[in-house]
């Protein structure tokens, strides 16, 4: 059932992710990527990762993207977005980006990380299931987030605020009378 | 008695499968007669007496309702895109029908082969799953107002998407407050703690509950917050170009909203399925025994779960839903609906600033009371109740001198050099 429903994300995930590259219009390419998206989360949901599942969509698929497709409908309207695109030099660009990034995750995630699964998994998912039960699903993130990491948490705050403040100001029309 | 036998596979599937469809009807049959309810409560509020012809008391309009809408002709705008015309009110609703899932409606019952939860699915995530789908609610009307290609539609989707994203800030920061104090995100979880409290965590947790009433009005799109629809400003928003069951849709959508946001205030702030009162309902699973709380020496008292109590509780809650089901209505038919300004003002710059002082209170009273050791209890409800009971009362005061609901555009000085069109009286009639 698990593996049933785990092809089915996958392919989800893996179609929509070719269909936001292919995608003709860009309602079409954000639809798309929203089904990527949550297909993502539901393989979070298999992971037992319900927490994370659940500020995928919410944060992603339920902000993010909604405010994408705010401004893809406000600025894109009869647009022809064709002659932005870019082929030649930049497709080949892409390709070695793509085909570095798989090299990497390749790496990462055979041999070693296999082997440490099938000697470690069970114990570790034994001790994740304990902590769940004492703390909740979400404390067990919360915890070490607010207390081992909380410098790192607390800066990245402070660096979306930043972001937040130079988009108000690079946005906000110029009166007249001031400067 | 306390011990728990545990459901088998097959029949935790098959209770699975009974809740599932039994939930799924009960609230669509719940949405059928919220129209009736809607038309009749508004005829009696304007002194009329609303659709009565249709069986006693008119309780066969919906039925009725529901038939026009199937046999009606489905249009399709000429220059509509086609695909996300079809696709928006299917994109409405399947949020709206799957948020109920994670709101237990009454107290375990008991069966031979073993407890069943009242609750569909008693996920760990409970209350960010409901922020979560319905944060998707928005697709469905931005992909229909901009897919039927006319301008009144496209409007009523834009004001649709910036008001529920900005509500949604709104809507979670009250959330927090009652996380704070219920300590999980379980809905359960949240009713066993209000029955540990001794209080509902509408009175420690007051002005969260205020918050989280208007965001949900905002966010289920129901007046004074209709902007996407806005009948007086863009015909119907976006659904002007739908019709028959497409349209139909949409309505389900919205009324199913209101249901699960109804079950919801009652859950989180009115002890969902808890009887006032009455310590003996109470009842929670704790180290594979049921229990109804803990006694001096923090000893576990065990209970065992009747069907007797889950048949009150289920009365319980059901009556608390319908409270809200009814108040509405009450508020679509009591105010008006405010401008797009002040929608945008109330949001951003009264409510979040507002929610994130009161997280700030509660979680330093919460700290300072567990810095004086007082257990969770009366006693801590009492004192959140009273610093609660203070600051919304100073909420209530501030905003009223503030004019948020008589016009944003008062409180505005007149620049020198500027001229600006004479200001109405916005709504409330002034002397001067």
């Amino acid at each position: 059932m698990t593996d049933i429903l785990f092809i089915l994300f996958a392919v989800v995930a893996v179609g929509g992710a070719i269909g936001v590259v292919i995608g003709r219009s860009p309602v079409a390419s954000l639809l798309f990527m929203v089904a990527t998206l949550a297909s993502v989360a539901g393989i979070y949901v298999l992971f037992e990762a319900h927490f994370l599942a659940a500020i995928q969509v919410l944060v992603y698929a339920g902000a993010i993207m909604v405010l994408f497709l705010f401004v893809i409908m406000l600025l894109n309207l009869g647009h022809d977005y064709r002659a932005d695109l870019r082929y030649g030099s930049w497709s080949l660009l892409s390709l070695v980006v793509v085909g570095l990034t798989a090299g990497v995750l390749m790496q990462g995630f055979s041999g070693d990380l296999e082997a440490d699964l099938l000697e470690n998994g069970a114990a570790a998912a034994a001790a994740i299931d304990a902590a769940v039960i004492e703390k909740g699903a979400v404390g067990v993130i919360a915890d070490p987030l607010f207390t081992d990491y909380v410098v790192a948490f607390e800066l990245i705050g402070l660096l979306l605020l930043v972001a937040i403040v130079a988009a108000v100001v690079l946005a906000k029309p110029r009166e007249a009378g001031k400067d | 008695m306390g011990e728990m036998q545990e459901l088998s596979t097959f029949w935790f599937v098959t209770f699975g499968a009974v809740k599932v469809v039994a939930v799924f009807t009960v609230v669509m049959v719940v949405v059928a007669y919220m129209t009736l309810a809607e038309r009749r409560v508004s005829a009696f509020i304007q002194d009329r007496l609303g659709p009565n012809r249709v069986g006693p008391f008119g309780l066969l309009q919906p039925i009725a309702d529901g038939l026009k809408n199937i046999i009606k002709e489905e249009t399709m705008p000429g220059t509509a895109a086609k695909f996300y015309f079809v696709l928006g009110p299917a994109l409405a609703i399947m949020p709206a029908v799957v948020t109920f899932a994670v709101i237990p409606f009454a107290a375990p019952l008991p069966t031979p082969v073993g407890t069943v939860d009242m609750i569909v699915a008693d996920v760990p995530i409970g209350i960010l799953y409901i922020l979560a789908l319905s944060s998707l609610a928005v697709y469905g009307i931005v992909l229909s107002g901009w897919a039927s290609n006319n301008k009144y539609a496209f409007l009523g989707g834009l004001r649709a998407s910036a008001q529920m994203i900005s509500y949604e800030v709104a809507l979670g920061l009250s959330v927090i407050a009652v996380l704070l104090l219920a300590g999980n995100v379980t809905l359960t979880e949240m009713v066993w703690k209000q029955q540990q409290l001794g209080l509902w965590f509408v009175f420690p947790l007051s002005l969260a509950f205020i918050f989280f009433l208007i965001s949900a009005l905002a966010e289920t799109n129901r007046l004074p917050f209709d902007m996407p629809e806005a009948e007086s400003e863009l015909i119907t928003g976006y659904h002007t170009e739908y019709s028959a069951m497409k349209f139909s849709m949409f309505f389900i959508a919205e009324y199913a909203h209101v249901v699960t946001a109804s079950a919801l205030m009652a859950t989180l702030f009115f002890g969902g399925w808890d009887i006032p009162f009455w310590p003996g309902d109470d009842m929670f699973r704790h180290e594979g025994a049921w229990i109804r709380g803990f006694d001096e020496s923090g000893a576990p008292i065990p209970t065992t779960p009747s069907v007797l109590i889950t048949l009150l509780t289920l009365g319980a809650f059901s009556a608390k839903t319908g409270f809200f089901l009814l108040l509405y209505i009450w508020i679509r038919w009591t105010l008006p609906r405010f401008r797009y300004d002040q929608v945008m003002h109330l949001g951003w710059k009264v409510l979040l600033p507002a929610a994130l002082g009161y997280i700030m209170l509660i979680a330093g009273t919460m700290l300072v009371l567990d810095q004086l050791g007082v257990t969770y209890g009366m006693l801590y409800g009492l004192v959140l109740t009273a610093v609660s009971g203070v600051t919304t009362l100073a909420f209530l005061f501030f905003v009223d001198r503030d004019r948020v609901i008589s016009g944003a555009h008062r409180k505005r000085t007149p620049r020198a050099g500027v001229t600006r069109p004479v200001a109405g009286t916005g709504g409330r009639p002034t002397s001067s």
